[in-house]
């Protein structure tokens, strides 16, 4: 493995951030780490990032222990905006690049490139206060991908885009593990892992809830989701033995059933009440699975 | 190392492009050469007002006036006086209405004392009265002597000078003409130093509080380490303090030499400042301390910067230090008089005390060496523990958010840059 956790502990004092965390990340994966604010995202991020020692455990890429030796082949994009805010584009990107290991040409070309990939080549000797958050955002990506990094962190990056935004730093994303960097990345946008990560892991208040590829997540969490639509009153079906549970639209409704029976009789029950227009069984989104572990938590 | 001279260069650089720097010191400039002129210039206005403006004079004597100008002349003082048939209510009135500036009435009586009145627009209490009061005296003098009918050596032997010499014994070893030179020097270089000292510390901690707020922090340290970055930042900003000294000190030492080609007046002007001959060891003491103090607060500076979240915050945790500076110079100033005090001495191995006392009393006394070499160790010393110290608390204190805005978040800081 490329990135390894190897049963990870961060404690402040008497408060336990990250409680043994084991991750192992592939080399060319992109890596979804889900968790509600707090739940130690961040403290992880820096504990990979070298800014912090775990208190126990190992954290190491391609079998070294990161350190200022090896940080030229990491990308970092922080949480919150980390750019200066009263310095221009080109002149910030050159010296962030710089030190990364880029050479000042380098990152010169490499900075008119992304600006054009990301459609914004007016903006190279604009200081970084006068654009918008999502301008500013897109320079804040080019940061931390310009270098070529083997391994990119990326906290939060879709947050607060517009979606041409969202799909134009996706493609980004993609296109930077297709050339064989390793992702890890956190949002709060179930969908956005759904679609880009093969494995993720749910952190709950430091300690790792569920841990896999997204398909062993879903299959493990041995819930199904069964849609029916039906102009017909559908309430009496939560009664239905082994439905979990129901939520109700006008057109329909959706159930969460742990065996394919159940979805049997439900769609038998709601036949009786009238004709259906649909009915499908669905696996569950990530959505649900996360509400479900970590939600039922805080109720 | 690489990642350190990048830094550094951009700490550098950004702070010597920016317009508030380049006016700043342009404009300093600019009043160097301006003060270094100041009495070419005050004579060029002086002298527009002086030409013929003959003081009116009601006089019952004309010789007296006369003799009057003559005896200001050779004082040095090139006085014209017109004799005027006015009453003294037309002259009053002439001076409300502003035509003239000052007119005299002179009465000499025979066998009797002079009586003089001059009337002008503001009462002075120097300068020309007073010149006037001295001429008057001597006339008056010789006068007498004439009318007591005294033999040309007994006239000489009357008006024979006094021989005055003023000398002061103190352990500077300094005559009270040296003194005042070395005083005014010193003053200024102490002045340049705390200004300096107070800018850039200041300017250190808001970089570092400006960045941590932007964030950009998080990323900086995860491809340099803290110490490297505060280090290579307080070095970066340094040498722009230093650079800017150093310009100010050609410019003044430009301006100066300029000046006295073009007058011969504000050369004597500068040399009784004693800027004519600037001893080459206070110069560098001067920036010896400079640099050293510079270090010792900023290493603080950045320190307190790393504390804060936010840039408003910076003013109110950097007041303590402020103070220190400020109180260091109140002990300076109060020693310029009085170098030898034994409050002076003692402060001037304090390390945060001893850029401007110390350097006041290498500058006005004669030390033996090994005082200034002593709390330049003991500054030296202070300096490498705080760096110590500074990075430990600066590689926790990055990491930190939240409202602080307390001293009492150092030992926080000091616990995360451990972990």
């Amino acid at each position: 493995m490329a990135l390894d956790l190897n049963h990870v502990t961060k404690k402040f004092g008497e408060f336990t951030a990250v409680d043994d965390l084991s991750l192992a990340i592939g080399e060319g994966t992109m890596y979804g780490f889900l968790g509600a604010n707090g739940a130690g995202k961040t403290t992880t991020f820096r504990m990979i990032l070298g800014l912090l020692n775990p208190t126990e455990g190992r954290i190491t890429w391609k079998g070294k222990p990161i350190d200022y030796g090896t940080s030229h082949k990491i990308g970092y994009l922080p949480e919150e905006r980390g750019l200066y805010p009263k310095m221009k584009v080109e002149e910030q990107l050159i010296f962030l690049g710089k030190l990364r290991g880029m050479h000042r040409l380098d990152a010169k070309a490499a900075i008119r490139e992304w600006l054009d990939r990301f459609e914004v080549p007016q903006y190279l000797n604009k200081k970084v206060e006068e654009l918008s958050k999502g301008n500013q955002q897109k320079i804040q990506v080019i940061a931390a991908l310009m270098h070529k990094p083997e391994l990119v962190i990326l906290d939060e990056p879709f947050s607060g885009l517009d979606p041409v935004n969202v799909e134009m730093l996706k493609s980004a994303v993609k296109d930077v593990r297709d050339q064989g960097a390793t992702i890890v990345f956190s949002s709060h946008r179930m969908d956005h892992v759904e679609e880009l990560c093969e494995q993720l892991s749910i952190v709950h208040r430091g300690q790792q809830i569920v841990e896999g590829s997204l398909r062993d997540v879903k299959r493990s969490f041995g819930r199904q989701n069964v849609r029916i639509r039906s102009d017909y009153d559908l309430t009496a079906l939560q009664t239905v033995p082994g439905v979990r549970s129901a939520s109700y639209a006008l057109n329909g409704a959706v159930f969460q059933v742990t065996e394919d029976d159940t979805a049997h009789r439900l769609l038998q029950e709601a036949l009786k009440a009238g004709p259906v227009s649909h009915f499908s069984i669905e696996e569950p989104s990530l959505q649900d699975i996360f509400i479900a572990k970590v939600g039922n938590e805080h109720a | 190392m690489r990642e350190f001279w990048i830094i550094f260069k951009q700490a550098f650089m950004s702070k010597a492009k920016s317009k508030t720097f380049l006016i700043t010191t342009a404009v300093a400039v600019a009043g160097i050469f301006l003060l270094a002129n100041i009495t070419t210039i005050i004579e060029a206005f002086d002298d527009g007002e002086k030409e013929g403006t003959a003081i009116p004079v009601v006089a019952d004597n004309e010789a007296i006036v006369d003799r009057l100008g003559r005896q200001l002349a050779a004082m040095g003082e090139e006085t014209e006086f017109e004799v005027t048939g006015d009453s003294r209510a037309a002259l009053e009135d002439q001076l409300k209405e502003g035509e003239i500036e000052s007119f005299l009435i002179l009465q000499a009586p025979d066998g009797n004392a002079i009586q003089a009145e001059y009337v002008s627009e503001s009462t002075e209490l120097f300068g020309f009265p007073m010149m006037l009061q001295e001429a008057l005296q001597s006339i008056q003098t010789e006068m007498r002597a004439d009318e007591m009918e005294l033999a040309p050596e007994q006239a000489a032997a009357l008006f024979e000078p006094v021989v005055f010499e003023q000398t002061a014994v103190s352990s500077s070893g300094k005559t009270e003409e040296e003194m005042n030179q070395a005083r005014i020097l010193v003053y200024v270089l102490m002045f340049l130093i705390y200004f300096a000292v107070i800018m850039y510390s200041n300017m250190i901690a808001t970089e570092v509080a400006t960045e941590k707020s932007s964030r950009v922090m998080e990323i900086l340290i995860s491809s340099v380490s803290p110490v490297k970055h505060m280090f290579a930042k307080v070095l970066g900003i340094g040498t722009l303090g230093l650079g800017q000294m150093l310009l100010f000190g050609i410019s003044g030492y430009l301006a100066v030499k300029s000046s006295s080609a073009v007058s011969d007046l504000s050369e004597g002007f500068f040399s009784e400042m004693g800027l004519g001959n600037i001893p080459a060891s206070t110069i560098i003491y001067a920036i010896l301390f400079f640099v050293l103090g510079y270090f010792l607060y900023a290493v603080l500076a950045a320190l307190l910067g790393s504390l804060v979240s936010r840039t408003e915050d910076v003013a109110s945790l950097i007041t303590p230090l402020t103070l220190i500076i400020v109180v260091a110079f109140i002990i300076a100033a109060t020693g310029l008089s009085n170098p030898d005090a034994a409050f002076v001495t003692y402060s001037s191995y304090v390390p945060f005390f001893a850029p401007l006392v110390m350097f006041l009393r290498v500058g006005l006394l004669d030390l033996p060496w090994w005082e200034p070499a002593f709390a330049i160790g003991l500054m030296v010393l202070t300096i490498g523990v705080l760096g110590w110290f500074g990075a430990r608390v600066y590689k926790g204190g990055v990491l930190m958010y939240g409202p602080s805005r307390s001293l009492k978040d150092l030992k926080k800081a000091m616990q995360l840059g451990k972990e």
